[in-house]
Parts: structure tokens; C-alpha cells; sequence
């Protein structure tokens, strides 16, 4: 089926809550209205960065007025353990005190105000010792969160010693706050029995589930966890929403009243966990064209102080590692430094962005080195013809989708004529320079943890013929929730008004995978497929049998159900299912195929398919104070056949601004004390509008997933992000143009700092 | 006898609010007392728009609707004012221009900063001249966050919605809501609370110096934006707050032939064309300071007051000679800007003093002006480095020069070697430019810290003399400048 049959599908339709967003009345957990006696929680945090809690003395808290209870480690009916997966995130600090905010005790007051105050009246007793927070801190201490990890292809050394040329480097990589709008927020009503009804801003309702039972010491079946939207993710709130669920349901089983937890955004800023930064060691032989002959690249990730979800973040910094290009020799290997620090988490990419910027920054070095444009590098580098086999043993199936697309987006964008523009302004432009990059991205769409590839749906047909769509993929903004309500609208051929959305619940779908890895639509669009279809399918046999007319000539259309030659309404249909006792309810299943991955090998196909893009992005740099502005960027980019066009070209663009903000302004700066010193919106520069270039074009790149996904598209959470990378090596090549005989030592962030201690080491005279 | 109780416009009917709390913020009033609960609390510090309302207020005959950060602004401060909020604005299930612009546009993904920037643009719906351009848009967004869209369909929905003269309820009320805000206002002080814990307002300069004087104790508050993060994030349990905006005489702007006076509750935003005329660099470094919410609460006066060690006015306003009338019950003293800033937040304002006009010298025929605003991010940052040079100029030789610096020590301080190492230097011979910029290192021992490092900083600083000099040099700005160049806002005079 394609556009010309297809009637909600691959349409531009709004965000289904678009018109509640622009009125105010689309409701998130702070807006719910609460019930009488509701109480509110704040945590008390760890002043120390590491040590031990010698003492707690919360009498003074727990005599505040309006003060409930105050929670502590002995309050905790179950295990002390909110992480994932590794046991090492504690709910409350017992003794040891591993990052500074870290949780040590809640308090639950009447109101938000009281609470906030009265944490500040805890006395504690801390034992300190000199904190770990940088990556050299934890190189020194050996201190790691999971064993290290590495695989290749040959013999690497070997090869980039026998190369014609050979460079090596290290190279810095910033973090990234999610800086969500909506900040960490839950709200725990208690039932009857010990059981708790959830509600949380989580992109994983099911490991909410999951980990307040563990911590209440109930069944699973004991708690709802309900997510009708998020004020924004982006991979902060995939593990990370958990703690903040769990104080609030620990909080109405002992006081057994309903109980809220808001985050101040400074609080959100300390407590949470964001993108790890890296460093990136880097070695690589080439020949004369500038091809790779051997690379190597040590990846050392600075996890913070508990391992989250930091496994498979740097599996996939090291899945991306090679980017687009093919490595005849190759040596990956990661570390998962341990600092105490908040653990970094999930963030837009997963790690992906980090190993993939690393390439390019080693792309660009090999065309400063050989004095090759920098674009005629990457082409001579990508995977092609029979070189097609990732470090990790995948094939990349389709090579020319990304050259085709690199290429066409070369001739739209007008790079090479731009190239010598810029070079002629430059060559009259003491001060000011510009700088023009463009770079590709090829992401791997799947969890790498295969069992997480799977999806459940349920759809209920009522006897109006309205229907009710619930599945496990939560909404944060990215627009999943109407995406799939257009393939169960397309499925029962009715507008999509009479599709009723409703809030993602344990309790409909369990044991979910979370909304993440770009694999929303992917999995749970094809789970309510098969949902809606398999009701589809009774209702054909019912229509058959009560017809006399053969399956193959009903068909669902238009708000009608067309059987032989005459047609009857949906609604009447259903209506007549129910009475000849047809099932019209259905939990539809999904698990991805041809996926696998043996870890202990570093061999297998961890993806289900890659989607391709690129961008070519133009700057302009003050030579004089690093001050810098995006000029023009293009964008071609492949979501495979869309499903909603509006809703892809909203992701890739601000995907791209997302990771803009990480390579320009958004800076995390910790103390040596580990107190993070840029933690709100006053100190922590995130892209506003006028950051976003005048000239800005975005196009999807025609191209239907030559995999069986929902109606061939292609995910895009994601992807976009990395796009962003041209802007990080347009300013380089701008600062290149300084002294076109010096490689640039421009790390990311590129703030006007970094910049212009770039631009003052290629003029000869280092800033101190 | 004083009003126990502060009175505003909402949705056509008055209100009458009495017996709150000195720090109850407007949001919190919203969210917790009305429980309108579309305003959202992003930040609590007036950077991320979430809680974007618009106040209406009458100037000049009609009401004029302004964006307000409410998360830090004090409930006390709406009196006689309209108070607009997101659940406003569609009336009988029809949507705003503005926001089916919004959703025509896809301009919302998450949804959580929407009300905000519905409310940003509603206020630029109604007062931004037409036609409106891409820029005049990201002036109105640039204190509102959006981390999803990338904003491109957020400025396309503004400019759709705001292609032709408002029309729209408001607009056609805008006469009679004029009228009901006039009925509003009287000369009357407010006094809300006890002697221990109130909100102030007083009506007049008498009253306010006579209550200062009985409370020097209490915190004076203009527009908020400062002392509103006392409350949100210091948790500092302020009791007794008077507010400024209603005193009479605080809010003129005097424009005489060679000064320009500014009483000091007088806004960023009403102060802009005024400080804006002295100099095209005064208009930008105004246009990128806070944000659109920022300038409509935030005042000269107290930008001064507060004492920042950046404040990015402050600077500027010293290199171009300003002084400081302060005034204690009845006396009143005048001394230079330089001199009020002692030490790192610590000011030559006595108890019971408060800052009463702020007089700016015009610039003359052989006087020329440029600052320069360097901070991570161009619009709504605060400044690593805030440079202002006024240079007299003696035909084609510097004779005389005013330098001023902020982000380079505890304080906004004039750079009195580098002043002395300008005088004579030919604006011809760069060689000679070099004992200026090798001066400013004599001025200054910057520090490092979350906005920059101090070697940056010191090199900012010495390459800013340069560009100061060159620009004077030359006349001109695009050359030297990636924003705000000279020329630009000279043709769009």
C-alpha cells in the first residue's frame, strides 16, 4: 500500500494533544488535581561529594510544623536499590556517600513549601574523603563501574604502523543535561491491600512497576504505574524517573495518603543523571587519498558514580565508533570510569553521538593532515562494494543509500561552490571566518539488549465503534501516540477521531520495554497492527459467515465496512459482532526479527537496520572572542517512508538543535569538589530561537526501509542528533583557515572559550 | 488609610486578593490558589518562560500587554493590573490566532513550555509593529526554552499568526479594559499583613521613605527578578517586602538636551528607546538583556541596586559617566555609578537609603560609544565579559577615555590604566594600541569560574580594546561583528 490508498498513514497530521498544549489543558502529573490531604516530598541531599554518613539527626525536620515524616534507610520495607539493572543506585544513602546531592532522606510535609524548608534542617555527619571526578581522577584510582570491554577486526597497531601516514590524538567529548521542560515528578496514591497506584513521568512505566514493588516489598501486581504524557525525555527519564516514583510510593505507604514529588529544576539538575562525557584516545594509519588503513580508539566514559545504564551506552558509542566508514584494521575498546559524580544516563543516542563524533573529528584530522577536503575524505571512507562488514561483524546492507544520499545533499547544498565563497571570504576577513562542514550519520536502529525488542498493544472495538488504543510506548513529546492511532485508524479504515488515545498503564500492557532507542513506532506501531488486525479478522469472518460473501472481497474503508456489493457503517458492524458474540478486544505482541548479538564474541547483528542522514552546516567565528552563529544548515534525511512527515521532519529538527546545543553552548562544569557549578537555566545554556540558523532546509530522503518495519518507515528519535556534528567540524574548519598547516585542538563543547583557545593556539601564542 | 488588599482585571470581572503571604509568587498563586494549573513552572528563575502570563497595563491611553515570568514575580505586584493567562485566551472553543497558528505549525511536541510561548507571542501578537520579522520573533522567544521543536515551527507560527494588526477579543476590549484599569487605580498606599510580615506598596515617595524608615529592615523590590530567586532557590524566609512599581515620580524618564534621567522603577523594556537613542551599542546590549519577561519586570534602578558583579548595564552606564541620586527619608545625595559599587555585593547604600533616579549623559559631537556584550550563548546569557569604551575623541587621537568592565572582578569597575594608556593613541597607527591592550591586564586579575576561565577572560578583555579601537577607527562594525553590527541597526532606523 502507498500514499495514493493509504488514508491516515504517511498523512501530516498534528500532535494529537497539539490544540490541549496550546490551551493549557493538556495534563501532566503536577496538574492533576489532588486528592484532599495529599502530601508533598523533597529530598535531603548529600553535602559531601564521597565519604561516610557517620550520623543523621533529622529531630529538627521532624519537628518542623507541617512536617509528616520524615523517610530514611530504616524506612525501607524492601531492597535499598532503585537502579535497572546492577543493584548499585540506593533509594536513600545507608553509609556510604558516593556523589554530591545524592539522596539521603525524604521528607513529607503538607506542602511543597514546608517540605523544601525543612530538609535544609537535617544535622549530618559525614566522614569525607577527596572525591573522584574527572576521568583522569578515576584513570588514577582504577576505579570502574563495569568491567572493560573491547573487540576488532585484525591486526589495528600493525596496521596504522605500516600506513604511509599515521596520526594520534585525544580528543574531549562534553556531557549533555536533557533539560526536559517538565521536571522529575510523581504522584503515589495508595489503594487497598499495601498496592499503589503510580503515577510518573517515565519513559519505562513497567521498571516504575517493577522497582517500587522491590522497594515496598509487594508484587508487581500490587502496582500501576500510569504515564498519560511527559513534559520531555530525551533519555532522562528512561531509568532515571524511577527514584523519584519510588520516594513518592514509599512515602504514601507509610504516612497511607497520597503523596507528590516535584523536582526543583537545580534539584533535577543535581539528582539526575546526564550524557556521559568522554575521552577519546585515538590512533589511525591512512594512505595518501586519506583512506583508513587501521584505527584505534579507547573510549573512556565517565559514568559517574553507579553503572545505570552505562553498558549499554558505551556498548553503543563503540557500535558507532565507525560511523559511515569502512576500517580494513580496527580496535575498539571502552571504559566505564567510576567517579562520584550522579550517574550519567540515557541521553538522545545512547552513546552513539560520542563514538561517532570521535570518527569525524578523526576524519577531519586526516584531511588537515593530507590537506584533502574534509567531504572527499568521508567519501573516500565509506562502506562500499564488498567493504561493507561493521568492526562488529554486521553487514551494512545497503552502502549506497548513504553515498546517494550524501551525494544529492553535496549538489542541493551547494557545498563546493560554498567552499570557495567561504575560502575567498576568509582570505579578505582578518577577523571574522567562516567555515563549512558537511557529515554524515549511520545509526543503528534496535536495543542492543535483544529481549528489549519486543512490544504489546490493546485494542478494544466498543459496540459505537469507537476504539480504544492503549500500548506500551509512552509519550514524551515525540508524537508517538498518533502515529499510532493512524496505522489502527488505517487498519479499520474509520477517521481518526474515532481512535480514543489513552494513557500508557501497567495495567493494560505489562512487562514493556522502554520508550527509547528510537524504537517507539517501530515496535508498538506494529503491536497495535497486529492487535487491531486480528480484530479486523473476526470481524471479516463474522461478515463472511453472515454475508455469504468470501473474505477476500470485504474491505474496511471510509468509516465503512464494504462486503461484496453492499456496505454497512464500522459501528453497525461491530455492534453485530458483539451480538453474534465476537471478540473484539485484542493484545496484539511484537517482537523484532533477524536480530542477534553474542556480547562475549563482540560479533552478530545488533540492528535490525540503520537509518541514514546528513547535514551540511555553514558558521561564521569571531576570531577575536570565540563568539560563533550557525548560518545555514541542510538536511537530507532518511526516515525510511514516513508515517507522519510532520512528525519526522519535527524530530530531525530538533534533534539536530538538541545536539547543536550539546557541541556549542550547554556546558557542564563540575567543581573540584564535585558540586556542579551549572545547574539551571542561568548558568546552563541550552539553544533558543535565535541560535536556530535563518536558512534552515530539511528534507526527507525518499527511501522505503528495504526491511519489513510499520508501513516500511524508518526510526527517528535519534539519528537527528548527530547531525549535528556539522556544526561541530564547521567550526573547526573555521579555525582551520587560521593556518591551514595546524590541526585544529578544538574539543566539545565548542563555546566561545574553546573556540577561541583554538583560534589563539593556531596563531602561536596559547591562552594560559 | 491604607488598601489591606491588592486589586487586578481578569477576565472581564475584578478581583480583590488580601490576607496572602509577602512571598507568595504569582505562579504559586495560580497553580495553588486558583488552580488554573496551565502555567507551568519550568526553572523558577524567570530563564525558561514555562509560566509566561501577560499583564496588561495602561500607558498612554490604552492597555498595553507585557510577557511576565510569574515564577518570580510576587503576587502583590499584579495590582491594577489585567492578568492574562494561557486558559484565556480561547474564547467559546475557538482557539487564538495565536495558538491554531501553533498547532497548524506543529509548534508543540512535548507541550510543556507551550502556555509560555502562547503567551510570549500573544503579547507580541498584540503590541509588535507590523510587518514582523524573524528576528523581532526570536527577540520575543529568547526567555522561552523549547527543547523539542528546534523553534523553526514555533517562528513560522508567529509569523502566520502576527501577518496582520491584531484583531482579536482583547484588542477590541482594549478601550474598556483601559477604563476598568483606570477605575482601578487609586493614589492610595497598600499595606497587606502586620508589622512583622507585610507586602508594601506605597503610593507615593513620603510614604515609601517614612516606612523605609520605620523598616529599614525590610527588602526593597522593584521588579523582582533578583530578589524572586531569594525566594525560589536561597529558601531565604523573607517577611517584610515593599514593593517600588507604585510609587509616583519613580517611573519618569526625563529627556533633556544632554541627560537622560531614569527613575528607578522604570523598566528595561520602557527604558529601551530612551537609553537605546544615546547609542545604536545601548539599544543591542538592551535588546540581549534577560529576555522579553526580564525586561518587562526587571528595572534599571534595581539592576543598579542589586550590586551584580556583571550586571550587564552597569558597565556601560559608567563609561558613559552616569551618577546615582540616593535618597534617605529626606535627604538626597548624588555621586558617581563608579563609586556605588564597593566590593563584591557590597554597595554605598546606607540603611534606609534607596536608589532614586539614575542621571546618563548624552554623548557629544567628538564622543564616540561601543560596548560589547560576550557571553556562551548570544540571547538571554549573562555575560563572561561586559565591555563599555567611551573614547573623546581629538580629531583623529583618543584625548580622553571612559572604560568600564564587568565579569572581570568583584564588581562593574572602570579600567583607570588602560584609560590612561588611550589617551593620545592615534586611532591610525594600530601599533600604538598596544600598551592599551597590554594595560587591561594591569586593571584586572579576572577569575575563573562556571562562565569562563580567567585566562579567557583576560584575553577577551585585551581583544576588545583592539576592537574598539578599530571600529573607531574605521567607522565601521561588519568586519568585526557576527550580531549587532553598527550598520545593520543604522538602516533599520
Amino acid at each position: 500500500m502507498d500514499a495514493e490508498t493509504l488514508r491516515h498513514v504517511r498523512k501530516p497530521l498534528p500532535h494529537d494533544s497539539g490544540p490541549k498544549h496550546v490551551q493549557g489543558v493538556a495534563q501532566y502529573i503536577d496538574d492533576i488535581r489532588e486528592p484532599e490531604g495529599t502530601l508533598h516530598v523533597a529530598v535531603g541531599q548529600a553535602p559531601k561529594a564521597r565519604g561516610r554518613l557517620v550520623s543523621l539527626d533529622v529531630s529538627a525536620v521532624r519537628n518542623a510544623p507541617g512536617v509528616i515524616a520524615v523517610l530514611t534507610v530504616a524506612d525501607i520495607p524492601g531492597k535499598n536499590d532503585v537502579s535497572p539493572a546492577f543493584g548499585d543506585d540506593p533509594l536513600f544513602v545507608d553509609s556510604e556517600i558516593s556523589f554530591l546531592g545524592q539522596a539521603v532522606f525524604a521528607v513529607v510535609a503538607t506542602s511543597r513549601d514546608i517540605a523544601r524548608r525543612a530538609v535544609k534542617k537535617a544535622v549530618m555527619e559525614i566522614e569525607s574523603e577527596t572525591p573522584s571526578i574527572t576521568v583522569e581522577d578515576a584513570l588514577a584510582r582504577g576505579e570502574t563501574v563495569l568491567p572493560d570491554y573491547s573487540y576488532g577486526r585484525g591486526d589495528a597497531d600493525a596496521a596504522i604502523a605500516t600506513a604511509p601516514h599515521k596520526l594520534e590524538g585525544q580528543f574531549r567529548i562534553g556531557g549533555q543535561e536533557h533539560f526536559y521542560l517538565e521536571g522529575q515528578v510523581a504522584f503515589a496514591i495508595p489503594g487497598e491491600d499495601g498496592d499503589v497506584h503510580v503515577y510518573s513521568s517515565t519513559q519505562h512505566p513497567t521498571e516504575v512497576q517493577h522497582v517500587v514493588a522491590r522497594v515496598l516489598d509487594i508484587p508487581d501486581s500490587y502496582v500501576t504505574c500510569e504515564t498519560r504524557r511527559m513534559g520531555g525525555g530525551f533519555g532522562g527519564k528512561e531509568s532515571q524517573a524511577t527514584q523519584w516514583a519510588v520516594t513518592a510510593a514509599l512515602a504514601a505507604r507509610i504516612t497511607g495518603r497520597p503523596c507528590k514529588i516535584r523536582l526543583d529544576r537545580d534539584d533535577d539538575f543535581l539528582l539526575t543523571g546526564k550524557r556521559h562525557d568522554f575521552r577519546c584516545d585515538w590512533r589511525v594509519g591512512f594512505d595518501d587519498e586519506g583512506r583508513i588503513q587501521g584505527y584505534g580508539v579507547d573510549l573512556l566514559a565517565r559514568c559517574g558514580y553507579s553503572a545505570d545504564l552505562s553498558a549499554g551506552v558505551v556498548d553503543r558509542a563503540m557500535f558507532h565508533a565507525d560511523n559511515a566508514y569502512w576500517m580494513p584494521a580496527v580496535h575498539i575498546s571502552s571504559k566505564r570510569l567510576k567517579t562520584n559524580t550522579v550517574s550519567n544516563t540515557a541521553f538522545r543516542g545512547f552513546g552513539g553521538p560520542q563514538g561517532m563524533l570521535a570518527i569525524e573529528h578523526v576524519m577531519d584530522q586526516i584531511a588537515w593532515a593530507t590537506g584533502r577536503d574534509p567531504l572527499d575524505v568521508r567519501y573516500a571512507n565509506f562502506y562500499r562494494g564488498a567493504e561493507n562488514l561493521t568492526p562488529y561483524g554486521m553487514e551494512v546492507e545497503e552502502p549506497d543509500t548513504l553515498h546517494n544520499l550524501v551525494r544529492t545533499l553535496e549538489e542541493t547544498s551547494n557545498y563546493r561552490i560554498r567552499r570557495e565563497e567561504i575560502a575567498a571570504f576568509n582570505a579578505s576577513s582578518p577577523i571574522m571566518k567562516r567555515g563549512i562542514a558537511l557529515t554524515p550519520v549511520k545509526f543503528g536502529i534496535s536495543f542492543t539488549l535483544t529481549h528489549m525488542n519486543q512490544a504489546g498493544a490493546l485494542v478494544h472495538v466498543y459496540q459505537d465503534g469507537s476504539v480504544h488504543l492503549n500500548h506500551g510506548g509512552t509519550e514524551m513529546g515525540q508524537g508517538l501516540y498518533i502515529k499510532v492511532a493512524q496505522v489502527v485508524a488505517e487498519e479499520f479504515g474509520i477517521g481518526m477521531e474515532r481512535v480514543r488515545i489513552t494513557a500508557t498503564t501497567t495495567a493494560k500492557v505489562p512487562n514493556t520495554s522502554p520508550t527509547a532507542a528510537s524504537s517507539g513506532s517501530d515496535l508498538n506501531g506494529m503491536a497495535a497492527k497486529i492487535a487491531a488486525g486480528t480484530i479486523k479478522k473476526r470481524m471479516i469472518a463474522y461478515a463472511s459467515e453472515a454475508y455469504s460473501v468470501p473474505e477476500d472481497q470485504i474491505e474496511f474503508r471510509d468509516e465503512r465496512v464494504f462486503i461484496g456489493n453492499e456496505s454497512i457503517p464500522f459501528d453497525e458492524l461491530a455492534k453485530k459482532c458483539i451480538l453474534a458474540r465476537v471478540q473484539l478486544s485484542e493484545a496484539g505482541h511484537y517482537k523484532t526479527p533477524k536480530i542477534t548479538w553474542d556480547r562475549a564474541k563482540g560479533t552478530g547483528r545488533p540492528f535490525f537496520y540503520f537509518a541514514y542522514g546528513a547535514a551540511c552546516s555553514e558558521v561564521i567565528v569571531d576570531t577575536l572572542t570565540g563568539e560563533n552563529k550557525l548560518l545555514r544548515t541542510d538536511i537530507l534525511h532518511d526516515v525510511g517512508r514516513s508515517l507522519n512527515p510532520a512528525i519526522d521532519v519535527g524530530q530531525i529538527e530538533g534533534g539536530f538543535v538538541q545536539g547543536m546545543g550539546w557541541l556549542t553552548t550547554e556546558e557542564l562544569v563540575f567543581s573540584k569538589e564535585g558540586h556542579l557549578l551549572t545547574h539551571a537555566p542561568s548558568t546552563y545554556k541550552i539553544p533558543v530561537a535565535s541560535d536556530v540558523p535563518a536558512d534552515f532546509r530539511v528534507a526527507l530522503y525518499p527511501n522505503a526501509n528495504r526491511e519489513e518495519t510499520i508501513y516500511r518507515s524508518k526510526a527517528v528519535g535519534e539519528p537527528p542528533l548527530m547531525l549535528a556534528n556539522s556544526v561541530f567540524c564547521a567550526l573547526a574548519d573555521a579555525i582551520h583557515s587560521l593556518d591551514p598547516s595546524k590541526p585544529v585542538p578544538l574539543n566539545a563543547p565548542a563555546t566561545p572559550e574553546a573556540v577561541l583557545r583554538a583560534c589563539e593556539s593556531l596563531r602561536g601564542r596559547p591562552m594560559g | 488609610m491604607a488598601r489591606d488588599a491588592i486589586r487586578f482585571w481578569r477576565n472581564g470581572q475584578p478581583i480583590e486578593v488580601s490576607g496572602f503571604h509577602p512571598r507568595t509568587t504569582l505562579l504559586d498563586y495560580l497553580r495553588l490558589q486558583e488552580r488554573r494549573v496551565g502555567t507551568k513552572e519550568g526553572c523558577a528563575e524567570g530563564d525558561c518562560g514555562a509560566c509566561t502570563v501577560a499583564l496588561g497595563r495602561v500607558r498612554g491611553g490604552r492597555v498595553h500587554y507585557e510577557p511576565i515570568n510569574a515564577c518570580i514575580l510576587l503576587l502583590g505586584q499584579i495590582d491594577g493590573a489585567e492578568l492574562v493567562t494561557i486558559e484565556d485566551l480561547a474564547k467559546s472553543g475557538e482557539l487564538h490566532p495565536v495558538q491554531s497558528s501553533m498547532v497548524a505549525h506543529h509548534g508543540s511536541q512535548c507541550g510543556f513550555c507551550t502556555p509560555g510561548i502562547v503567551m510570549s507571542l500573544f503579547t507580541l501578537y498584540q503590541e509588535a509593529e507590523r510587518p514582523l520579522d524573524r528576528e523581532r520573533i526570536n527577540d520575543a522567544l529568547a526567555g522561552n526554552l523549547c527543547r523539542c521543536t528546534g523553534y523553526r515551527p514555533i517562528v513560522e507560527a508567529a509569523l502566520d499568526a502576527c501577518a496582520s494588526a491584531p484583531h482579536d477579543a482583547f484588542s477590541q476590549a482594549n478601550e474598556t479594559t483601559a477604563r476598568s484599569l483606570d477605575e482601578l487605580t487609586d493614589g492610595q498606599d497598600i499595606f497587606i499583613g502586620s508589622d512583622t510580615c507585610f507586602f508594601a506598596a506605597p503610593a507615593s515617595e513620603a510614604s515609601l521613605a517614612a516606612l523605609y524608615a520605620q523598616h529599614p529592615d525590610a527588602t526593597l523590590v522593584a521588579g523582582c527578578t533578583d530578589v524572586g530567586l531569594w525566594i525560589t532557590k536561597g529558601m531565604v524566609e523573607l517577611e517584610k517586602i515593599i514593593w517600588l512599581g507604585r510609587v509616583a515620580g519613580l517611573d519618569w524618564i526625563e529627556d533633556s538636551a544632554d541627560t537622560l534621567t531614569i527613575g528607578a522603577t522604570v523598566t528595561h523594556t520602557q527604558a529601551f528607546a530612551s537609553l537605546g537613542s544615546i547609542d545604536r551599542d545601548l539599544s543591542e546590549l538592551m535588546r540581549r538583556f534577560g529576555s522579553a519577561q526580564v525586561r518587562a519586570s526587571g528595572t534599571v534602578g534595581g539592576n543598579i541596586a542589586n550590586g551584580s558583579p556583571i550586571g550587564d548595564l552597569a558597565p556601560a552606564l559608567i563609561a558613559l559617566g552616569s551618577t546615582l541620586e540616593l535618597c534617605q527619608g529626606e535627604n538626597t545625595r548624588v555621586i558617581p555609578l563608579d563609586n556605588f559599587f564597593i566590593a563584591y555585593r557590597e554597595q554605598d547604600r546606607r540603611p534606609g537609603e534607596f536608589v532614586r533616579r539614575i542621571a546618563v549623559p548624552k554623548l557629544k559631537a567628538h564622543e564616540t560609544f561601543r560596548a560589547y556584550k560576550v557571553s556562551k550563548r548570544f540571547d538571554e546569557d549573562i555575560s563572561a565579559v561586559m565591555g563599555a569604551f567611551k573614547f573623546m575623541l581629538d580629531g583623529r587621537r583618543v584625548a580622553e577615555a571612559r572604560v568600564a568592565f564587568g565579569g572581570m572582578a568583584g564588581i562593574p569597575k572602570r579600567a583607570t590604566e588602560t584609560e590612561a594608556a588611550l589617551v593620545g593613541v592615534s586611532l591610525d597607527d594600530p601599533s600604538s594600541w598596544g600598551e592599551a591592550m597590554a594595560a587591561i591586564a594591569r586593571d584586572y586579575q579576572p577569575l575563573g569560574d562556571h562562565r569562563a576561565s580567567a585566562a579567557y577572560r583576560a584575553t577577551v578583555a585585551r581583544n576588545l580594546v583592539f576592537k574598539a579601537l578599530s571600529e573607531t577607527a574605521s567607522g565601521e562594525t561588519r568586519a568585526t561583528r557576527i550580531i549587532g553590527q553598527r550598520e545593520a541597526l543604522e538602516a533599520a532606523e
